[in-house]
């Protein structure tokens, strides 16, 4: 136990404090349940600390102000739920097009459309396969605990700026509304590196910075994109993350992120306790994903089970990954429903064929794609 | 040790932040702890209801879906719950409120006249504090003591002037939990 003192903070209000310790002094944003706490957080905090909070007038001019406030060298967060995340993708595109770190929370809820304020995963697609438009990619962190939300914020600001590209950090509703203990560390707060780039007055500089994402001769843009491309992969090599639990001898790997993943730890210690060797890939990199380690465990398991809050997308990714070499199965409960320990027990007990006769029988409220 | 507690009620008994303080007085015994509440589109007078999770371990999934423990302040909250409480679990209702409904063979179940023992204490808001005593005097799960310290963490600096009167419902609840039956948790 560590002897720092502890506070009860909810998820929304942690992606605020990991902003704040990452030394993100700028936030623009909108309110949306179910991510108004990280919003209502800031808008007190920030001014306590020489920062500026602005509510915007919509999403589109919020990423717009984080575009500003990155070309002029901030560290800055945006954050919204997935509709007004969808609002932000032209954004984010020209934010990746100008080469700008920035962070963009997103506490995902039930779509598509309006949908409901409850708890989903059905952005993960929009997250990790460029939700904008044109040639680019994101990081994409996923906490799972309140206390990795701040570990996870300072995270995102560093390689934010380690490769100037915008960082998605994702939770969902639980994440967001739920409560955990955190440490207080009084005075930690980190500083961004020099951007001699940045668009911040000329200064002795023989001649302005300019930022753009405009590259109008096509030779040029491929130039850049090709540019871009050696960055992606410098981060698919090196950026990968995943938490591996109980994976040792596991003849089955649940592979689920954020707050499906705390749900895959408790099947997993109950599928053992029936006699199951059950283990649980939890990405923590949604993008890049961490394809090393779900292709090592593809050459010792016998199958796999995803597991979201979706119709099924990094389904397709573990799929990608596995080539082809073990069965890769899926459990979903999309539009706002969590899975519970038992339904995806159930799930395992199933495909796994140790529930006689449960073979046959279709998962009940799942989605096997 | 892992114990997963929901609390339900209505809007404004108090369950909301009667979780929080079971959280942070599990917190403060070195415990770890979640505290997740329901967020639907609720409204005042609608119900609420928080999941709390106690364990000796790294706590894996938060979400209470399978409560060893219901307090129940509401006779809505009691219809919905009672049934998922698991075989060897507590039900803990607040009997001014509850009309004890359906057949729970392997749980525990236990009324409390929260309600009656919240207005001699002199307010009626601190019925939710009751039953949490009489769950912890009956469970031992943390102590009562750890529970009072609590009271500083969940009411805002304005309302410490409630903390004599919520200590006093927790040590009666308490009190009266003790010669309420078997350890459970």
């Amino acid at each position: 136990m560590s002897h720092l003192p502890r506070v009860l903070m909810k998820g929304n209000e942690a992606f605020g404090e990991g902003a704040v310790r990452a030394g993100c002094r700028h936030t623009f944003a909108y309110p949306i349940t179910p991510q108004s706490e990280l919003a209502h957080f800031l808008a007190r905090r920030l001014p306590e600390i020489g920062g500026v909070f602005v509510q915007a007038e919509s999403e589109v001019s919020a990423i717009n102000m984080v575009f500003g406030a990155a070309a002029a060298g901030a560290r800055v967060l945006t954050s919204s739920s997935s509709p007004g995340i969808s609002l932000m993708q032209e954004g984010i595109s020209y934010i990746a097009g100008a080469r700008l770190p920035c962070v963009i929370v997103n506490v995902m809820r039930g779509g598509p459309g309006l949908g409901n304020i409850a708890p989903a995963q059905g952005d993960y697609f929009q997250a990790v396969k460029g939700g904008g438009h044109g040639d680019y990619c994101q990081i994409v962190l996923a906490p799972a605990s309140v206390p990795e939300i701040i570990e996870m914020m300072i995270l995102a600001f560093d390689l934010a700026d380690r490769y100037r590209n915008p960082v998605m950090v994702v939770g969902d509703g639980v994440l967001g509304q739920m409560m955990e203990p955190v440490e207080i560390e009084p005075g930690e707060t980190r500083t961004a590196p020099a951007k001699p780039w940045a668009t911040d007055g000329q200064g002795d500089r023989p001649a302005p910075n300019i930022i753009s994402s405009l590259n109008i001769v096509p030779e040029d843009n491929e130039r850049f994109n090709l540019d871009l491309a050696v960055m992606y992969a410098e981060i698919r090599r090196g950026e990968q993350r995943c938490e591996e639990y109980r994976l040792d001898d596991a003849e089955l790997v649940l592979v689920a992120f954020g707050t499906v993943a705390r749900v895959a730890k408790a099947v997993v210690d109950r599928a053992r306790r029936d006699g199951i060797r059950a283990g649980v890939i939890r990405p923590i990199t949604l993008w890049p994903f961490p394809e090393d380690s779900v292709k090592r465990a593809a050459a010792r398991a016998d199958r796999f089970l995803v597991v979201e809050m979706s119709l099924g997308q990094m389904v397709e990714d573990v799929r990608l990954s596995v080539e082809g070499e073990k069965p890769v199965h899926f459990f979903g409960r999309p539009g706002g429903l969590v899975p519970t320990v038992r339904e995806v027990c159930n799930e395992v007990k199933r495909i796994t064929g140790v529930m006689p006769g449960a073979e046959d029988v279709p998962a009940a409220t799942g989605v096997d794609r | 040790m892992l114990v997963e507690i929901l609390l339900a009620g209505f809007g404004g008994q108090g369950v909301m932040s009667t979780g929080q303080l079971l959280a942070y007085a599990g917190m403060h015994e070195g415990l770890h702890v979640a505290w997740i509440p329901s967020y639907g589109p609720e409204m005042r007078g609608g119900t609420a209801n928080c999941g709390v999770t106690l364990s000796d371990t790294e706590i894996s999934s938060p979400l209470v879906t399978e409560p060893q423990v219901l307090i129940a302040m509401n006779q809505p909250s009691f219809e919905k719950y009672a049934g998922a409480v698991v075989p060897g679990g507590v039900i803990l209702y607040n009997s001014a409120l509850v009309k004890e409904t359906g057949e729970y063979p392997e749980v525990l179940v236990v009324g409390v006249d929260a309600n009656r023992m919240a207005e001699e204490i002199g307010n009626v808001r601190v019925a939710a504090n009751v039953i949490l005593g009489a769950y912890i005097g009956l469970s031992g799960v943390i102590s009562v003591a750890s529970a009072v310290e609590a009271l500083k963490d969940v009411l805002p600096p304005h309302r410490r002037k409630l903390i004599p009167a919520n200590r006093e419902a927790l040590e009666r609840g308490a009190a009266l939990g003790a010669g309420g039956g078997r350890a459970v948790g």
